[in-house]
């Protein structure tokens, strides 16, 4: 099985480690891994701003990168994949386009769906919380929400139940949005540090030593607050604790 | 269109926010959401109360939702009835008409706000009466109506206690079910002493609700016209149904010689048995109850009264021709989206100015003014929970991201945003400008953080920005990976 490994701009540049582990994790399951090496923004940050009509050239570069032989394209990034999923077209590429669409997987889906993980060698003997990140919740359902009448699922939390010594934490509120939100975490600051510092309560409130999710935008986010608090709380990334030991 | 969110005593013990605030820019309608909302965080302690407060109420619409096991059925069907309405409306509201005028009740037709306001102005000046009770109606607050009768001379009663305690402060409604869910008990208290003479200090929400009941009561038995707004209007009997939990609409309407009934033209239902789809949505999305406590159905005047219906355009048909955004005509007021939303919990109603607050708010005003409220669709972090609460499932989220387009594209966004995000495309549209900037970047926050961790970049207010890693993933990937 051959897959296509898409890594945000933002992982690329500042938390390589996530797309290591990522990159390790599904070489260890068996995935014949490509990089495709000239990616670099899915546009997203553009588009949520009011600007779709300027991803053009993002979308080019995408097609660009994912038009190759392979099976599926994993990405370690609900949002990215989302927007992706969501919004990648060209004009004179539609065939590609729509081919690269349907090829589109957020990792722990992949791992779940696809792969139909039952076994890690991981272990990580520590009590997590789970950030649940919305667009990879609500937008790629790969788990179930507080706000439907459904049953519950979870994919983040079916993997990481696999994973050894890992103690996951009850939230008081258990989808509630972090605030970041791409240029939102600027553009409207007060509100949006306000929404992770109580994100990061709720798990504080539940002792978690460590605060993982399968996006690291909202992670990122997390840890800037954390890191201001000088709490020894510490972000990690899905893949980073089901590559973990 | 009143409706709150539990027993009255209830109401005044979750109400927030400081009487000093009153009079601040939080409701005056100036300033952007994100001016507005840093002001209303400047009180973190308030914030959480305000936050927790409305969090309670969306807890109480889970559960109440997830003891019916056929709830997303009823979303569907109530949503699959108001897109047939919608979509029929011409027919339907010619049949309400006819309807009502058989029932004798004389309809009339505004195409905007002005023309609603000077309707009921003209009803009032027919029968010479210059003071009148009204109970909730968003629709009279997006008309202005208490403005523009006050300033011809006439005076408005609120009869709803959420509605009565905002206007007594000379502020609009924060929230389109609960009007005074931003102010503390204490703050209703001494609001209480100073116009209506309660003792200083008193703070019982028990005794604050007799006291406003006994001021009301007087002002129910003198006023000659009530106003009342409408929940659902029935395209086949000509049926106005108002949902109140206090019945202070009933007893403005079956006290005064003449009544008059608001309405937004998409208020129409076309069957009286689809409100047995729509009173089972309501409150459970509204407040996690049951049912309304008063669901009245006004249909014919009684014996010597006078009814009248004005039902309003305001934008509403310019909407409902556009395709992307015609789906906002469905709600049915519920407030379930401002509830959950993370961010209306951590902004108040007031940082949206306008008369209806929150993600329906945000989606509802720039159709009536673009510029105006070019903001609103940006202040929401797009996590969809509106959505998925949404009794009647209009895509919230979706069309918040769609109204951000519009608002570009018609030019209403911030000329350094559109610069900025030109050099961003520009940027990221190439992978050898992007590693190039990519570097740059880390290397200015590994040598140079103090060009990046200063005050005019928002996120180091309250955040570190990540520490710079050795290398990127591509440069790793080439590296032992052997790319190309």
């Amino acid at each position: 099985m051959k897959v296509g490994l898409f890594i945000p701009c933002y992982v690329d540049q500042f938390y390589p480690n996530v797309a290591i582990a990522t990159l390790q994790l599904l070489e260890k399951h068996g995935c014949e891994v490509v990089f495709p090496l000239k990616q670099t923004c899915c546009g997203q940050p553009m588009a949520n701003s009011g600007y779709e009509h300027l991803t053009g050239g993002c979308n080019e570069n995408f097609i660009d990168n994912f038009d190759v032989p392979v099976d599926y394209i994993v990405c370690p990034s609900g949002s990215c994949l989302l927007h992706v999923k969501e919004h990648l077209h060209a004009e004179t590429r539609h065939e590609a386009a729509k081919a690269i669409r349907g090829k589109l997987y957020e990792l722990t889906e992949f791992l779940v769906d696809v792969l139909h993980v039952k076994n890690l060698k991981a272990s990580f003997p520590h009590k997590v919380g789970v950030h649940q990140s919305c667009h990879g919740q609500r937008g790629l359902k790969i788990s179930s929400m507080t706000e439907l009448v459904a049953p519950y699922f979870s994919k983040p939390e079916s993997l990481l139940n696999l994973v050894e010594g890992i103690e996951l934490i009850e939230l008081d509120r258990k989808d509630e949005c972090c605030g970041f939100g791409g240029t939102f975490c600027v553009a409207e600051e007060a509100v949006s540090a306000k929404m992770g510092k109580d994100r990061i309560k709720d798990h504080l409130k539940h002792e978690a030593e460590f605060i993982t999710g399968a996006d690291m935008s909202c992670l990122m986010h997390l840890q800037g607050i954390l890191k201001r608090q000088g709490s020894k709380v510490e972000v990690k990334h899905i893949a980073e604790i089901l590559n973990a030991g | 269109m009143k409706l709150i969110s539990c027993t009255r005593g209830e109401r005044l013990k979750r109400t927030t926010m400081a009487a000093e605030h009153n009079n601040n820019a939080l409701h005056n309608g100036t300033g952007l959401h994100s001016d507005l909302a840093r002001k209303f965080n400047k009180d973190e302690d308030r914030v959480d109360w305000h936050d927790e407060t409305l969090w309670w109420i969306r807890q109480k619409r889970d559960k109440i939702t997830h003891g019916i096991p056929n709830w997303e059925a009823l979303r569907e069907a109530g949503s699959q009835i108001k897109h047939h309405t919608l979509s029929n409306l011409n027919e339907y509201l010619v049949q309400f008409e006819e309807q009502c005028q058989k029932n004798g009740v004389t309809v009339h037709w505004a195409a905007d706000a002005q023309e609603h306001n000077e309707i009921v102005l003209s009803i009032l000046k027919k029968h010479s009466v210059d003071k009148i009770v009204k109970s909730k109606s968003m629709l009279t607050e997006e008309c202005h109506l208490n403005d523009y009768l006050q300033h011809n001379g006439v005076e408005v009663v609120d009869t709803d206690l959420g509605e009565r305690i905002v206007q007594l402060a000379g502020e609009p409604p924060s929230h389109i079910v609960l009007p005074c869910i931003h102010w503390k008990k204490e703050e209703i208290g001494e609001l209480f002493h100073q116009f209506m003479g309660t003792p200083k200090g008193n703070a019982d929400p028990q005794f604050l609700t007799h006291a406003a009941r006994l001021n009301l009561r007087e002002k129910f038995l003198t006023r000659k016209i009530a106003m009342t707004g409408v929940n659902f209007a029935v395209a086949e009997t000509g049926e106005m149904v108002v949902c109140t939990n206090e019945g202070n609409a009933d007893m403005g309407a079956h006290l005064a010689d003449v009544h008059i009934a608001c309405m937004g033209m998409e208020k129409l239902i076309a069957k009286r048995e689809h409100l047995g789809v729509f009173l089972r949505l309501l409150t459970r999305s509204a407040t996690g109850q049951p049912i309304t406590t008063y669901s009245s159905h006004f249909k014919k005047p009684r014996e010597g009264q006078e009814m009248h219906v004005v039902i309003v355009d305001n934008g509403r048909s310019v909407q409902l021709g556009r395709e992307s955004f015609r789906n906002s005509l469905k709600c049915i007021r519920c407030g379930a989206c401002m509830n959950t939303c993370p961010v209306y919990r951590r902004s108040g109603g007031h940082s949206y100015h306008n008369a209806i607050a929150g993600p329906i708010g945000s989606i509802l005003a720039p159709n009536l003014d673009m510029k105006k409220y070019a903001d609103l669709p940006f202040a929401s972090t797009l996590c969809g929970s509106c959505s998925n609460v949404c009794p009647v499932k209009i895509d919230i989220h979706d069309q918040l991201y769609k109204w951000r387009q519009e608002i570009v594209k018609n030019g209403y966004s911030p000329k350094t945003k559109t610069i900025a995000m030109k050099a961003m495309a520009f940027t990221l549209s190439s992978p050898t400008r992007y590693q190039i900037a990519g570097k740059a970047g880390r290397f200015v926050l590994k040598n140079m953080p103090f060009a990046v961790n200063n005050k005019f970049n928002p996120w180091y207010n309250e955040r570190e920005m990540p520490a710079v890693p050795k290398e990127s993933f591509t440069e790793w990937y080439k590296k032992n990976k052997g790319g190309k």
